[in-house]
């Protein structure tokens, strides 16, 4: 590690912090409905929300309503988005005549789901793919509407904690609406100029075609991106336009822009913390969150650039510098740009992957073993290290529960959080949200690797569903193993390697997304209205202290401990031995087996 | 001031109240943990607990019985098919079966040591003859089983009470050692608060008559035994609530080994070499890591709650009550009895201007003379020690005794009509005032300079002429206040409850360090007060006796009834004190909170055992495809076999290791909820990580020292 890169880590991390409170009281401030700086300026677009869709701002909802309105919410989207993708060949803004070819009924499905479930996980390439009004009015429009809707859930079972025999848990149109006009649309406005100004390009012109000083032909795509890549971060979204993602220079031409990035994917999540403590009525709650986050997003960053910056002993070997000095960066440089380097590339990769955001500025196929472990370990966490933009916030509250659930009877007393009994209800509904998580990655991921379907048949082509992977080895089981990782954990980044735009790897993977969104997040709304409903227990000295960096350890350990003895099996399978086999000389080739290229 | 609100005496010296520990160290009735004819049961038990039908109540270990069998299955097809190298296989399906059994055998032991408790208080429970009067005033022998509700029967000495009731004439004494283990008699009476008989229970001297309030089969004794059985055991809600969370874990580690192996058809398939784990391997796998250490003890270190508190000679109705105990945070705690001394003494009496100290002594004395509590007897003493009056007998029908009542908070005679009250000086005042006498102010002022000083005045009056007053010193119980120290750093407030003016109950208070008080208390103030505090979130605590104590005892979350208490307090109660000492409260607390530990710090230790049998199977099973992992061996264990064996026997052995453990409960130490967390999860979560690596290694060791693996 280089001190240089560790300074870039310290200032990322630095103005996180930074922002963690002034954004988490705004936003506190937003959800309680109290006036701020930005009311003069953005009430009445709230308010003509509310008149135009009916919505009657101080009618609350039950969990189970709550629940109703955001599953309604999310079917709307995903029809809408799906017919605009089949219909973009009759609509305007398609200067390249994408038609419904190029969308098959199962892409769509599978690309409708990623944006609706803030996954944004990409089986397509945007430039090949889409036209500017699908980018735009299908895909932007869900990259708001997920991440608001990821906050309203956050901030209603923060409401479960904070209220007392209350029936409600507030209005979820109510909350979308809110996070919409005062928090994502001014941030995003922010960010997309900012990105302009880096020279991240913004128009609707017809793609570029030039010729190269060799005489070749190229084709330079071109579109409205940075208006995209703002939300695309900030919402934790992370579907690029253009399938190089962040690694494309006018996704993200500059440093600048790369911390920019990184800085909008955790900038939300880091200040709910705060938006938490406040609503609760104890800050010092939310602190403790953002410790746990900060620890486990420390561990892996300098885990991952340790084993980058190590490179691979066998290059090493080869004479290659593997040190960094005399200009080189040294490490393992395969798959990253050469703009970022090593350490913001393995940042980027932490970043992106312990927030549900997805987007990439690397190859994490071309990780080492270990530096990619960090990623894949990260989804398979449920995203709890800031995490997506509320989905963050209520993976950690799903933790917290189970952490103070095992431990807390330790002091004597039936468990409680922030003075709410721990009971049946609670305890289910965690289990259930852990369970269908497990469920989904594990048995996903082992149908992937035994089963075969009929060469050239519908399903996949290739026939077995292992032969679309790029490696051979564990590393072939790590792409699979990722996959599913990223649709159920919403992330939606893709380690690389595998192909998986087929009717097999699109439905499964769709099917990951809608359980890792829907049956996580559902139980934790029950848990609100149950935990909403009951009384508050006065705090005192034989109350289990859930502020103090002994519950921070605690929950770190219950989060890495649950993660671990879940995926430790399939992990030490892919990543860890594939660790310990380049250590003694082998590594895993990609297979080019022409039935890769039938299209 | 009341002198008939104090709680009977225990009959005890107690031997539990050791200011240092909030539990005593010597048990009552405490039997040696493993008593050999407990085992001899309990191992017999463990076999019948093997059916699956019962097992299925206990997720975890039935998904153990079901890989135990399964294994077995595959062991018997591959004797038949002539497999060779059947050590391993055999061996594995051995412990499988163990796994089950000692898991079995924990929750059979601590079931076993109620029976053997029942047993002994079943065989008190003979039927006898009841000498039941019929209606028109005959006296017929019944048996005691054809009694019913509302029957009448008389009962003279070296009678067995045929039945639960209450006295409604006469007085005895009766010996109670059946149910309390004491074997000091106690006094049953008509009327007030020591009224309550139970059947089984022997008349030493007297003559009573009983109205039976209990149809047979749903006595006290019945109820008692059905409870140390266990046979009305029902699980708590926090006990469900982990049960769920333990479900839970083993359905994802049954999706993490199931999985395993289409992951490792894979491997094998990529890396050429090696085979997919048996089913041997995976199902030992799975039974590492799926909670069994807290899935076999879980319903054992419920029981062992129980029966823990009836060690103590309280019985608990539910084991939601002693849950509910650890949880509380309010304990209203009566003053006399619990916090002080029960014999408040008279010291001293001030008369009024113009009252000789002879006269008021005279009338103090007086009306003290019925007055049999040790307040009243003192006021006797005292008048005779210093005035050198002597005891007078009043004859029954020139006087009338009137008794004290919670509500008029006085009591007194009328005799040769003249009406003597002692009580409350502010009852007595406005007694003297509706007599239409004057009340002179020199009285408050007396009283009142008795209540700061911590002493109880009590006024006496003549009809309308206010005589003076009585002080009767309290005296704090030693430790009491480092006892009430100790709860609140465990973060439970003390209420001092008492029928003292607020004054009186200041000083004591103060002495006493409890965090609050409850002065003038009447039965309705208590009430009032469990209805806020539990309004604000908190969980209260209370002990009570009298017919007037039953609905704050029922509103209560924990209500300690005194056994000497009456049928109503009793019932509305969901706890008994069978010694009637009101300060076992913080005892039981202390209790509910070690249950509480003790499920805690097995539960984290369970879940923390895992990542060493990671480090165990994990390189085994895999070691003929991918042999660089056996870096992960750090272990450097002989073989996989021995690895894989290793783990799953230290995996049964440590439930037989933790099975005094969860019969004893971890020690409890009356410390912060921080502290105590600290201390924990240092011990069983830090602890529970590390122990199963050098346990994993020497047996291993020994497994290979001894040719098995």
């Amino acid at each position: 590690m280089t001190s240089i890169g560790v300074l870039q880590i310290a200032i990322f991390f630095g103005l996180i912090l930074l922002c963690a409170k002034p954004l988490g009281s705004f936003m506190a401030r937003v959800f309680e409905g109290e006036r701020t700086f930005l009311h003069p300026v953005l009430r009445w677009l709230e308010v003509l929300t509310y008149k135009v869709s009916g919505i009657k701002e101080d009618v609350e909802q039950r969990w189970t309503t709550y629940t109703a309105a955001l599953l309604s919410f999310s079917i709307f989207g995903f029809l809408l988005t799906y017919v605009l993708q089949r219909a973009q060949g009759f609509l305007p803004l398609n200067p390249q005549h994408f038609g419904a070819g190029q969308v098959p009924p199962d892409l769509a499905f599978n690309t409708a789901t990623s944006f609706v479930t803030n996954t944004n996980w990409q089986a397509y390439s945007g430039e090949s793919t889409l036209s500017y009004l699908v980018q735009m009015a299908a895909l932007a429009v869900q990259n708001f509407a997920s991440a608001a809707a990821g906050m309203a859930v956050a901030v209603a079972l923060i409401r479960g904690f904070a209220r007392q025999e209350k029936k409600t848990v507030g209005n979820f149109w109510v909350d979308v609406t809110r996070a919409t006009v005062y928090v994502l649309l001014p941030i995003a406005i922010l960010g997309g100029l900012l990105y302009v100004s880096q020279g991240a390009i913004q128009n609707f012109k017809p793609y570029t075609e030039l010729t190269t000083v060799e005489g070749a032909k190229q084709v330079i795509a071109q579109g409205p991106v940075a208006s995209q890549e703002a939300i695309k971060q900030l919402g934790t979204n992370g579907g690029g336009f253009f399938n190089a993602n962040s690694a494309h220079p006018f996704e993200n031409p500059t440093p600048v822009s790369n911390l920019l990035a990184m800085f909008l994917i955790f900038v939300i999540p880091g200040a709910l913390t705060y938006t938490f403590g406040k609503m609760v009525g104890d800050t010092r709650q939310g602190w403790a969150i953002f410790a746990a986050f900060s620890v486990m997003f420390l561990i892996g960053v300098f885990v991952c650039y340790h084993f980058e910056q190590a490179g691979n002993p066998i290059v090493a070997n080869l004479g290659v510098q593997s040190t960094a000095g005399g200009g080189q960066p040294g490490g393992n440089m395969e798959g990253k740009e050469v703009r970022f380097g090593i350490a913001s590339s393995a940042l980027f990769a932490t970043v992106t992957t312990d927030a549900s955001c997805g987007a990439i500025n690397g190859w994490h196929d071309s990780y080492t073993a270990l530096g990619g472990l960090v990623p894949l370990f990260n989804m398979e966490t449920g995203e709890v290290i800031f995490g997506g933009v509320g989905a963050g916030l209520y993976g950690i509250l799903l933790y917290c529960i189970l952490a103070v659930f095992i431990a807390g009877l330790m002091v004597g007393r039936t468990p409680e959080y922030l003075g709410k009994k721990i009971e049946q209800k609670e305890v289910k509904m965690a289990m259930l949200a852990v369970i269908a998580t497990a469920f989904s990655i594990l048995v996903f991921t082992a149908l992937s690797s035994v089963i075969s379907f009929p060469v050239k048949g519908y399903w996949n082509p290739a026939g077995l569903a292992t032969a679309n992977l790029g490696n051979s080895g564990p590393h072939g089981l790590s792409e699979i193993l990722y996959a599913y990782s990223s649709g159920t954990g919403n992330n939606g980044s893709a380690f690389g390697g595998l192909t998986a735009n087929t009717p097999w790897y699109d439905l499964t993977i769709g099917l990951a997304m809608w359980i890792g969104r829907f049956l996580f997040l559902i139980p934790l709304l029950a848990a609100a209205g149950s935990l909403a409903a009951k009384k508050k227990i006065p705090s005192t000295a034989g109350t289990f202290p859930t502020h103090g960096p002994l519950f921070v350890g605690l929950l770190v350990g219950t989060v890495l401990i649950v993660g671990a003895l879940t995926f430790f099996p399939a992990l030490s399978l892919g990543p860890i031995v594939e660790h310990f086999l380049m250590h003694s000389g082998k590594l895993f080739s990609a297979i080019l087996t022409p039935h890769l290229f039938w299209s | 001031m009341s002198t008939t609100l104090m709680p009977p005496q225990a009959p005890v010296n107690n031997p539990h109240e050791d200011p240092t520990s909030l539990l005593p160290k010597k048990l009552v009735r405490a039997r040696p943990l493993f008593d050999p004819e407990i085992v001899r049961r309990a191992t017999k038990a463990s076999f019948a607990k093997l059916n699956p039908v019962t097992l299925l109540k206990n997720p975890v270990m039935f998904v153990v019985e079901v890989g135990a069998a399964l294994t077995t299955l595959y062991l018997a097809r591959d004797i038949f098919t002539g497999a060779r190298g059947l050590g391993f296989e055999i061996q594995i399906s051995i412990w499988l079966w163990f796994t089950v059994l000692f898991a079995n055998f924990a929750e059979a032991m601590a079931e076993a040591r109620g029976k053997a408790q029942a047993d002994t208080l079943r065989k008190t429970k003979t039927d006898v003859m009841a000498k039941r009067i019929t209606s028109s005033g005959k006296i017929e022998q019944v048996q005691g089983s054809a009694l019913r509700i509302g029957d009448i029967v008389t009962c003279e000495a070296g009678d067995l009470i045929p039945g639960d009731g209450e006295v409604i004439e006469g007085v005895a004494t009766v010996d109670e050692s059946v149910i309390t283990g004491e074997s000091a008699p106690v006094i049953r009476e008509s009327g007030g608060d020591r009224s309550a008989v139970t059947g089984g229970t022997r008349v030493l001297s007297d003559q009573v008559k009983i109205r039976i309030t209990s149809n047979p089969g749903e006595t006290f004794l019945d109820r008692m035994i059905a409870l140390v059985e266990g046979a009305e055991r029902q699980k708590t809600p926090n006990e469900i609530a982990l049960n769920i969370l333990i479900a839970g874990l083993t359905l994802i580690f049954l999706l993490a080994v199931i999985t395993l192996q289409p992951f490792s058809a894979f491997s094998v398939a990529q890396a050429g070499a090696g085979t997919v784990p048996t089913v041997a391997v995976l199902v030992s796998l799975l039974v590492c890591l799926i909670p069994t250490t807290i899935g076999g003890l879980l319903s054992a270190i419920g029981i062992a709650g129980m029966d823990r508190v009836m060690q103590h000679n309280v019985l608990a109705m539910s084991g939601k009550a002693v849950e509910a105990a650890g949880d509380v945070n309010s304990l209203l705690l009566d003053k006399t009895g619990t916090i002080t001394l029960g014999n408040r003494q008279a010291v001293e009496f001030l008369a009024v201007n113009g009252v000789s100290p002879e006269e008021l002594a005279d009338a103090a004395q007086l009306s003290s003379l019925a007055d049999e509590t040790p307040e009243g007897r003192s006021v006797v003493v005292l008048a005779k020690e210093k005035y050198g009056l002597r005891g007078r007998h009043i004859p029954e029908h020139e006087a009338t005794f009137i008794p004290f009542s919670a509500y008029t908070r006085m009591s007194g005679v009328d005799f040769e009509g003249r009406k003597l009250r002692k009580g409350a000086t502010d009852a007595i005042c406005k007694f003297v005032a509706e007599c239409g006498g004057q009340v002179g102010g020199d009285v408050q002022e007396m009283s009142d300079r008795i209540s700061r000083n911590g002493g109880t005045p009590l006024a006496v009056c003549d009809g309308k002429r206010l005589l003076g007053v009585i002080h009767l010193k309290d005296i704090v119980k030693g430790g009491m206040k480092e006892r009430i120290a100790q709860l609140r750093t465990m973060g439970i407030r003390s209420i001092m409850i008492t029928g003292d003016n607020p004054l009186t109950a200041a000083a004591i208070a103060g002495e006493a360090g409890v965090d609050d008080f409850l002065a003038q208390a009447t039965p309705k103030d208590k009430l009032e007060y469990i209805k806020k505090e539990q309004a604000a979130g908190r969980l209260v605590a209370m002990t009570g006796d009298g017919t007037n104590d039953a609905p704050a005892l029922a509103q209560a979350d924990v209500g300690l009834a005194m056994n000497t208490g009456t049928t109503a307090a009793k019932e509305a109660g969901n706890m008994v004190d069978l010694d009637s000492n009101p300060t076992k409260l913080i005892e039981v607390v202390a209790i509910g909170k070690q249950l509480l530990i003790t499920r805690g710090a097995l539960t984290t230790f369970s879940i923390a055992n895992d990542v060493a049998k990671y480090f165990a199977i994990i390189p085994a099973m895999f070691m003929a495809t991918y042999p660089v992992l056996g870096k992960l061996n750090i272990m450097n264990l002989h073989t996989p076999q021995s690895a894989v064996l290793a783990a799953v026997i230290f995996n049964a052995l440590i439930i037989i290791a933790l099975v005094p453990l969860a019969l004893r409960g971890v020690k409890y130490r009356p410390l912060d909820a921080a502290s105590l967390l600290r201390r924990n999860l240092l011990i069983y979560g830090i602890g529970g990580i590390i122990a199963p690596f050098p346990g994993i290694w020497l047996i291993d060791q020994l497994l290979v020292a001894l040719r098995l693996a």
